[in-house]
């Protein structure tokens, strides 16, 4: 009995020891939190270079998107000064800028070139017209099709298509004997996964999520359209069990080769075209995403950047990496070192006019055009939102993991779309209501 | 003979003497942020909108109360609870009995039955919901659609089951880590002499075996209990609380007004209406198992 | 005689199959492990491959395993050690000088266990910070052994209650103090109860994955918080997660399985002295 205290105190004491002993850095120190995407890894890779330039030690927190926002909107709301630089989106942006949580980055300099950053990304990140976050990469939606399928059923994907087409290849497509189904959209239940792709979708059909005043809308004819379309369609010409299937697992069917169709992020092309990732690198297509009624309406757009907390101590030096890592030379040195089909995309106007991108990148043209067209809806004349495929409003989280878990109720067959889209709207108010609204 | 000592008046004095730094300890371990639970959820109080922080009163609780969404949870609480706890005992019982049993090769299957209790709960999730359940290229889904069975769409279609089956297979390791050693305890003269007596394998069971095995029983259930009541992981990685509300618990609709509204005066009303339930259900497990529970007459 | 052997061998066969139906999901990931990300997601699902490395490179190239590793040995033997200081007292003196109280304050720890972790999640973060407890090893200590304390106590509790009161009794004659009677008499007897009480808090503060989550950045996070950042909703990471899983699975269990006698051995309520 003894010696097993004394192995377990020997133990104790060499763990004490070897932590103790542990190097401490002398150097300067950022501590950067990012989503582990493929880009964002690439940046942690070539990191290392900056290391050596600027003499700063980097340490990393890498986190999946859903828990990185959770655990950064619980360290800036509370003032903790745990990161220097962080990862969001489009979506926090304006709203942490606009509680002053986030520092100012016009001061970058004049060789960071501002206005080579597209409006409408740029737009995402500010509030009030002061940007809050350098744009790392930014995506808006098309459509992934099947040239080989197509082209054996002799069908043809026009530039443009619209809803109803798409059931119709969907219809003809759909060969679940063989594993292929007609195809694949977003059904996890989420703000950023099923509700991501439904926005777009009720957009398309002419809804909207609030009206100028605020209240949520989705009990109008639009909604009930649209969501009918996407129950219908993807229950019938889509792979079982669709309600787990979120980007991750869309993308795998596709690139394995089980879908027709997807309709998704832009993002996911780069990925699609690479053959050893990628079964179907030969084979798919692009379209832009799919219209219906409304051929103007909000579109998809996302952005990622990188942001500083205003209670970070080292701001100065945090702003020397961000400017590094959002430049025209990070994307040259990651197209030359990396191959071009793994720059970070749609931030800039100068990477559509980089030669060799547009020679690796097909679909490059088309990615252009949808993040000029998403059109950002500022709605509301008392209280401005953003309105894309999701509002730009603190309750949207939780409202859209609401109504997205509503929905796949639907998608289940466990409930009607009116009964889903009613206790949707019902929870959509019940966020509202009392709560702070903006 | 247990531990049962009429206390004389000078241990009284060093019992507590000894009881009290420990249970100091614990009390504030425990009271600290079970307090500030209270309080919050006395409070309205968004993480998005720090300064507009208001008192509430019980508006946070008739907020819960009234909503749908948290008697649905709270029934799937008690379904998933009830449900793992009895599969962990039956298989565990069922598992340590054929564990005791002589056969080559025991002890390295004993290893790989307490395995899985090893696993992180997301991982576990995670091989459950992308290799074996996924109906597209799950293993399941291959070999149902091999045997002409089709597909079974686990998470749409039973996802509070599907829950049940993932949580079952990493706890039953612990109840046999438990429930075997105690088998191995039995007095192996009484089974003999039983067994000379003509008793078959069941009547064994039933007359020996298993009264031996209630006290241990109760152990696993207790620990399982707490452990179940807070269930979140497996939710949160395998079904995100879907579809509709099928597989959310109270700890899954807890985390949405925490995690994804920010708002902590609701999140914290909904962790006090936990500590309810959680003891509500304790009060009665230790009704139906007092008995074994000797120690806390 | 032949029956007998029949049915034994019947016996192996059925126990078996349920052994390596257990295992198996692990064993799956384990290969998995090996697979490149493409094969790792076929259909129909590969038995056999070409195994490669390449996963394994990756992950121990993006992130510094051995950091990791060491936090997370650091704070489940921390929080164990802390738990069991802590509890030993307070489960003897409720095993041996049970007042009314006993069942109450037993009862009332184990209902506290129960407050999910996510309702607690910002009060605690709140005190953490301002203790500057946040990023630290020894906070994550201080709320891992705060979460294994009440299943510690029960237990230990549970095992106490088993020494029959005459050999304390005994020593008391013996002119035993209390702290004596504690370190000396109880405690020896006691160890493989005591043992597997750690080894059991050894492991579930191992697959903590909440606070060391939501409470550490880069010092003290431990292998959870490396698994979980090969965890994403935007990025095919299988084979990946798989090989990290298998970094992150490898010591604990290799650690339970060594000291699984040492668990059989100590976890024995009822048993005979």
């Amino acid at each position: 009995m003894n010696r097993i205290w004394k192995a377990l105190a020997l133990l104790a004491s060499a763990a004490l020891v070897a932590w103790i002993l542990y190097p401490a850095g002398r150097r300067p120190e950022l501590t950067i939190a990012t989503v582990n995407n493929a880009d964002m890894i690439l940046m942690q890779q070539l990191s290392s270079e900056f290391e050596k330039q600027s003499g700063v030690k980097l340490n990393w927190v890498v986190l999946g998107e859903n828990v990185l926002r959770q655990r950064l909107t619980i360290d800036i709301s509370t003032g903790s000064s745990t990161f220097d630089v962080i990862t969001i989106g489009s979506y926090e942006a304006p709203l942490w800028g606009e509680r002053g949580w986030l520092v100012p980055l016009d001061d970058l300099g004049a060789d960071y070139g501002y206005d080579d950053i597209f409006d409408v990304v740029r737009q995402g990140f500010s509030y009030q017209d002061r940007m809050y976050a350098a744009p790392f990469y930014a995506e808006s939606a098309f459509t992934y099709y099947r040239t080989d399928l197509f082209g054996k059923a002799g069908l043809k994907m026009p530039v443009q298509p619209s809803y109803e087409q798409i059931r119709q290849f969907a219809q003809k497509l759909h060969d679940p004997e063989h594993n292929v189904y007609g195809i694949c959209l977003r059904g996890e239940p989420g703000w950023g996964q099923n509700i991501a792709f439904i926005s777009t979708l009720v957009h398309a059909f002419g809804g909207r999520w609030m009206d100028a005043g605020l209240k949520p809308q989705i009990t109008t004819p639009a909604w009930a359209e649209a969501v009918g379309f996407y129950v219908d369609v993807l229950s019938k010409y889509g792979p079982p069990g669709a309600t787990t299937d979120g980007y991750n697992e869309n993308r795998a069917l596709f690139a394995n080769g089980n879908c027709a169709m997807w309709v998704d992020a832009t993002s996911a092309a780069g990925y699609l075209l690479d053959p050893s990732q990628s079964r179907v690198a030969n084979t798919t297509g692009f379209a832009k995403a799919p219209i219906a009624k409304a051929s103007n309406g909000p579109g998809w757009a996302w952005s990622w950047g990188l942001a500083i907390p205003t209670s970070s101590k080292r701001a100065e030096i945090a702003k020397q990496f961000i400017k590094w890592a959002t430049s025209r030379q990070y994307i040259a040195t990651v197209g030359e070192r990396f191959g071009w089909l793994r720059i970070p995309p749609g931030s800039r106007k100068s990477t559509y006019e980089i030669p060799a991108y547009l020679q690796a990148a097909p679909f490059a043209p088309l990615v252009r055009e949808a993040i000029l067209n998403a059109g950002y809806t500022k709605s509301g004349e008392s209280v401005p939102f953003v309105e894309v495929q999701y509002v730009g409003i603190p309750e949207f989280q939780a409202i859209g993991a609401e109504v997205g878990q509503e929905i796949s109720a639907a998608l289940a067959g466990h409930a009607t779309v009116q009964q889903a889209l009613a206790l949707g709207q019902a929870e959509a108010e019940h966020s509202l209501e009392g709560r702070f609204v903006k | 003979m247990t531990g049962e000592v009429a206390a004389k008046p000078s241990r009284q004095l060093h019992s507590k003497s000894l009881l009290a730094p420990s249970v100091g300890a614990l009390l504030l371990w425990m009271v600290v942020p079970l307090a500030m639970t209270l309080w919050f959820s006395a409070e309205h109080y968004n993480l998005l909108s720090p300064g507009k922080t208001a008192f509430a009163g019980w508006e946070n609780y008739r907020d819960l109360l009234t909503h749908r969404a948290l008697w649905v949870a709270m029934g799937n609480t008690l379904f998933l609870v009830g449900l793992v706890l009895a599969i962990t005992l039956i298989l565990g019982t069922l598992f340590s009995l054929l564990l005791n049993q002589d056969f080559p090769g025991r002890n390295i299957c004993r290893l790989l039955v307490i395995a899985p209790f090893f696993v992180m709960p997301t991982v576990s999730a995670l091989i459950w919901k992308n290799m074996l359940m996924n109906p597209v290229f799950g293993l399941f889904a291959w070999i149902t659609r091999s045997l002409g069975f089709g597909t079974i769409e686990f998470f749409s279609s039973m996802p509070m089951l599907s829950i049940v089956v993932i949580v079952g297979w990493e706890w039953t390791p612990f109840a046999v880590l438990i429930l075997l050693p105690a088998l191995h305890s039995l007095n192996p003269e009484q089974m003999e002499a039983a067994r000379l007596d003509g008793a078959g394998p069941i009547a064994l069971f039933r007359h020996i075996e298993l009264p031996h095995l209630l006290r241990p029983m109760a152990v696993v259930a207790m620990i399982e209990m707490i452990f179940f009541l807070s269930l979140f992981a497996e939710i949160y990685v395998a079904t995100g609380g879907g579809p509709g509300l099928a597989s959310t618990n109270l700890a899954y609709l807890i985390f949405r007004d925490a995690l994804l509204g920010f708002d902590v005066g609701r999140a914290s009303a909904g962790g006090v209406v936990a500590i309810i339930l959680a003891n509500i259900v304790s009060f009665f497990l230790m009704r139906v198992m007092g008995r074994n529970l000797e120690d806390l007459r | 005689m032949r029956r007998i052997r029949q049915t034994r061998w019947g016996l192996a066969v059925a126990v078996w199959a349920i052994a390596l139906g257990m295992f198996f999901p692990i064993l799956w990931m384990f290969l998995c492990s090996f697979k490149t990300e493409i094969a790792a997601v076929a259909v129909p699902p590969k038995l056999f491959f070409r195994p490669t490395l390449e996963n394994y490179y990756a992950v121990l190239q993006r992130a510094d395993y051995l950091a990791f590793a060491r936090n997370s040995v650091l704070v489940s033997l921390g929080s164990t050690l802390l738990a069991l200081a802590l509890a030993i007292p307070a489960a003897y003196s409720m095993a041996f000088f049970p007042t009314r109280r006993t069942r109450d304050i037993l009862l009332w720890m184990l209902s506290t266990k129960m407050l999910p972790a996510v309702g607690v999640l910002v009060p605690i973060y709140l005190l953490w910070r301002d203790l500057g407890l946040l990023d630290t090893v020894f906070g994550l200590i201080l709320i891992d052994s705060i979460s294994v304390l009440p299943i510690v106590v029960w237990m230990l509790f549970s095992f106490f209650r088993e020494v029959p009161a005459v050999i304390l009794e005994a020593s008391r004659m013996d002119g035993a103090t209390q702290t004596e009677e504690l370190l000396h008499v109880l405690l020896p007897l006691c160890t493989p109860g005591i043992a597997a009480t750690a080894l059991l808090s050894i492991i579930l503060c191992w697959n903590e994955a909440f606070w060391s989550l939501n409470l550490t950045t880069v010092k003290a996070a431990t292998l959870t918080n490396f698994t979980a950042s090969f965890s994403s909703p935007e990025g095919l990471f299988w084979a990946k997660l798989s090989a990290a899983s298998t970094l992150s699975i490898a010591p604990i269990l290799i650690f339970g399985w060594m000291s699984q006698r040492q668990m059989v051995r100590g976890l024995s309520f009822g048993a005979v002295k």
